[in-house]
């Protein structure tokens, strides 16, 4: 399938999608699906860097909030509408994705992953102890009543995140069936023998590091709006960071695909559970789902279905 | 006046950096010898807090020998999670992002089952030495923060020696250098790399009752930890354990200086902050060999 | 000695205390076949690292094709001509064998100045590459899926895919059948007729004498012999290296 004609038709099912969620009367829908699209866009992030790459980044919400805080620290002192703020959410994320990646990634992918935890606790400290985003104590969001054409806010609001939802994953799909998906599948396997087939190695890592945290970003951009109270505990909620990982890996991290069945799997069960049991043991189901498919399913649920794993053909 | 603060900060520091080395030792043998990224450490360091203020407030067992106690289980429990390890990511050769993500499901797992277990209030224990400080002229050395330190010293020292002396000792040692070479000489990387993990995990009972002597602990604290030792053994180098203890004093330092002169809230960038710039610029850290 | 093709000037390597290479100078010529042998832990494998760009040398240099080489990233080298195979086979094993060889089309030999494939151009000078290492049956098949030869085989190819000046070949023949290593002779002639300089590494001793028009020998970390393999083994310290005092 040739990429015009999958952007194509990843639009056509956003206008479907978006279409038939008129119908629902019950708002309760829209919260939960901005929950498991944003996830759809923050396990696509991952797996650009982590299932296409081989880079496991463990600092999901630390891109993710300052995507968030970015837009706080916009709604301030100007209060642009949402689509500026992605935007901007999204360079600022790539940015430190591409400063983080320049001071690690030369070294071995560990330790990469440890810089990434690194990096998601510092900007946390940074923002705890910065008032003017609210500090520890967190900030306030006037959420707008209503938009026009459109009704409630969080239908706005949903609409957006289906929207980012479709492009994180047309992008996805772009790089895994274009060359720089091929350097990067090479990068993933074998990084020595990447380097000695005339692959840039740095410069493919790098790039991929500054589009997975720039997704991150923009993922988390609109966050202030939906939830009208931030604070760092729930900014830099390690929910973000674990489910980032769980559900490309639960999914399957080959393919565009495996994200978003990660993310729709995972998501709606999380959704279910945080209204009738406790949010730890959430966390908990969370961890157990990961560690079985890590060990018993690698290549996620994808892998369960399709036992070859495919990269995709030459261009 | 403010000599006397930067005195009793550096103080308490290097008490705190014999503690930090105690807690780290452990990830010191797993990640810096046998390159297995052990992220889960900091969760075990916590079991051992929970299991010695069990023995404490039940049993009113003093929190040391509690540990003592409870070392060989940690061990047996250390054999057991690089069998699983072993078996399902070295073994296969896909130690790099799946190896860490187990490791990562683990400590979520780990702590949560605390939280369910305990909840999430802060647990501490009693014994004679938690509570008195020694005065030696300005500078105040409590007690709680003084006995870890010098058991910790003991207890790494003791390590130090039974890597270097003992013939399992330097078949670790051996291991972590050239596993081909020692196959060579008819050991199983295989049974070395078991005995040292395990021996790494069992470190962390004793570094538990150290964390629950000097600060009340409730399950989630671990996560703080990650970051500090990490730090500590990339600081350090890989594979040098007086790099690691150097690293950790000097984290204690910088960490208790920056909470008496610039507030608490900030120590935890300390740990992370160092770990950045160490990776950026000094890969190899103090005294390593080659990242 | 100006025009040579690969000149390595007092090439010096430390691992920590360890002296892995001690002042090496040698030199390749265009279209030239040179064996590289010696001792196992002479220093062989960490020449080749230094000189493709996996390793960093601490002293001397090392010049290919008219500049130098130093400070240069292993994938520049590479694009530059300079192309070696691994020791152990490190294929990419989520790509097929032809994914395989395609890497270095797009990205050693695509990338150079003044070269624009196609696609289909890409895809032909694949199967045509396949087709001289006898893999474009498998074209499709994953490297797991190969036997030790077909996947040496794929190492070399892909080394050869990026159309280098010079090719150095680690231990290509290791744990390989008679006939085997015949066939890879050929392999390396035929690449050599088409005026690529090869360096080849290896323990087989018939197969370095039959293929090499000079022969280097190596032994801890120094070089101690340069020259007509039929005079070079014949030299006492290679003997005294090889048979002991």
């Amino acid at each position: 399938m040739k990429n015009l004609t999958f952007w194509s038709l990843t639009a056509l099912f956003v206008v479907i999608v978006f279409a038939a969620s008129r119908l629902v009367t019950n708002d309760y829908f829209f919260f939960a699906g901005y929950v498991v699209l944003q996830y759809i866009v923050l396990a696509t992030a991952w797996n650009v860097l982590g299932g296409y790459t081989g880079y496991i980044n463990f600092g999901t919400s630390g891109f993710f909030a300052i995507g968030a805080y970015s837009s706080v620290v916009l709604h301030k002192l100007w209060g642009p509408p949402i689509p500026v703020l992605i935007l901007i959410g999204g360079v600022l994320a790539g940015a430190v994705g591409l400063g983080m990646g320049g001071l690690t990634l030369r070294l071995k992918g560990v330790y990469f992953a440890i810089g990434t935890l690194a990096l998601a606790v510092v900007a946390q400290t940074l923002v705890t102890n910065w008032d003017f985003v609210g500090g520890s104590r967190g900030v306030y969001i006037i959420r707008p009543g209503s938009v026009p054409l459109l009704g409630s806010y969080i239908h706005y609001l949903f609409l957006i995140m289906l929207i980012l939802a479709g492009i994180a994953v047309a992008i996805a799909r772009t790089i895994e069936h274009s060359t720089l998906g091929f350097g990067l599948a090479a990068i993933r396997d074998d990084e020595q023998a990447a380097e000695a087939a005339g692959v840039p190695t740095l410069k493919l890592k790098l790039i991929s590091t500054t589009l997975s945290g720039a997704l991150m970003g923009m993922a988390g951009a609109p966050l202030p709006y939906y939830v009208t109270y931030l604070d760092p505990a729930s900014g830099f909620n390690l929910t973000y960071a674990v489910n980032a990982i769980a559900m490309p890996l639960i999914g399957g991290t080959t393919s565009w695909l495996g994200p978003v069945l990660g993310a729709i799997f995972l998501g709606t069960i999380q959704q279910a559970a945080t209204v009738t049991i406790s949010s730890s043991l959430n966390l908990l189901f969370v961890g157990v789902l990961l560690v079985l498919f890590v060990v018993i399913a690698p290549n996620g649920l994808i892998g369960l279905y399709k036992p070859r794993r495919r990269v995709g053909a030459a261009t | 006046m403010y000599t006397d603060l930067f005195l009793n900060a550096i103080a308490s520091g290097i008490l705190l950096g014999g503690f930090y080395a105690a807690v780290t030792v452990g990830l010191g043998i797993a990640f810096g010898m046998l390159d297995v990224g052990n992220l889960a450490h900091p969760a075990f360091v916590i079991l051992g807090s929970f299991c010695v203020y069990i023995l404490n407030q039940r049993f009113g067992v003093d929190p040391i020998l509690a540990a003592l106690i409870m070392t060989p289980f940690f061990f047996v429990l250390g054999a057991a999670i690089y069998q699983v390890y072993y078996l399902c990511f070295e073994r296969r050769g896909e130690e790099g992002l799946r190896g860490l993500a187990f490791f990562f499901g683990i400590l979520f797992i780990t702590e949560v089952a605390l939280i369910l277990g305990f909840g999430v209030d802060y647990r501490f224990v009693e014994a004679p030495y938690i509570g008195p400080t020694l005065h030696i002229g300005s500078v105040d050395l409590a007690l709680r923060t003084l006995v870890p330190f010098l058991i910790s010293l003991v207890m790494i020292g003791g390590l130090h020696l039974f890597l270097s002396k003992t013939y399992i000792g330097r078949a670790i040692l051996a291991v972590s250098q050239d596993s081909l070479a020692l196959r060579l000489m008819s050991i199983r990387p295989y049974r070395v790399k078991l005995i040292a993990f395990a021996i790494s995990i069992a470190t962390a009972s004793l570094a538990g009752a150290f964390l629950i002597i000097i600060q009340p602990v409730e399950p989630s604290i671990g996560r703080d930890y990650i970051g500090r030792i990490f730090a500590i053994v990339v600081l350090g180098g890989l594979g040098s354990f007086p790099g690691m203890i150097l690293a950790a004093f000097l984290l204690g330092v910088a960490e208790n200086l920056t909470a008496t002169f610039y507030g608490p809230s900030w120590s935890p960038a300390v740990a992370f902050g160092l770990l950045l710039l160490t990776l950026a610029f000094r890969p190899a850290g103090i005294l390593g060999r080659r990242a | 000695m100006t025009d040579a093709l690969l000149t390595v000037a007092g090439l010096g390597k430390r691992f920590g205390g360890f002296v892995a290479l001690d002042g090496i100078d040698f030199h390749v010529q265009p279209g030239e076949r040179v064996g590289l042998i010696g001792p196992n832990g002479s220093g062989k494998s960490t020449l080749v690292n230094c000189i493709s760009g996996n390793l960093r040398n601490e002293t001397g240099t090392v010049h290919f094709n008219g500049g130098p080489l130093d400070g240069l990233p292993a994938y520049q080298r590479t694009r530059l001509g300079l192309a070696r195979s691994f020791q152990l086979p490190k294929p990419f094993r989520s790509l097929s064998v032809a994914e395989n060889l395609c890497i270095p089309l797009h990205y050693a030999v695509n990338a150079r100045h003044g070269v624009h494939l196609s696609a289909a151009q890409i895809d032909e000078r694949c199967e045509e590459l396949l087709r001289m290492v006898a893999l474009d049956g498998k074209a499709k098949a994953r490297p797991r899926d190969l036997t030790q030869i077909e996947m040496r085989k794929l190492e070399l190819a892909r080394a050869m895919a990026a159309a280098p000046k010079l090719l150095i070949a680690d231990e290509a023949m290791a744990g390989l059948s008679h006939s085997e290593v015949d066939d890879i002779i050929t392999l390396l002639l035929k690449l050599n007729e088409s005026g690529i300089a090869v360096i080849l590494i290896e323990h087989i001793m018939r197969a370095v004498m039959s293929f090499s028009q000079r022969l280097v020998v190596l032994v801890a970390g120094r070089k101690i012999a340069d020259g007509m393999p039929q005079d070079v083994v014949q030299t006492p310290e290679v003997l005294r290296a090889y048979l002991g005092e």
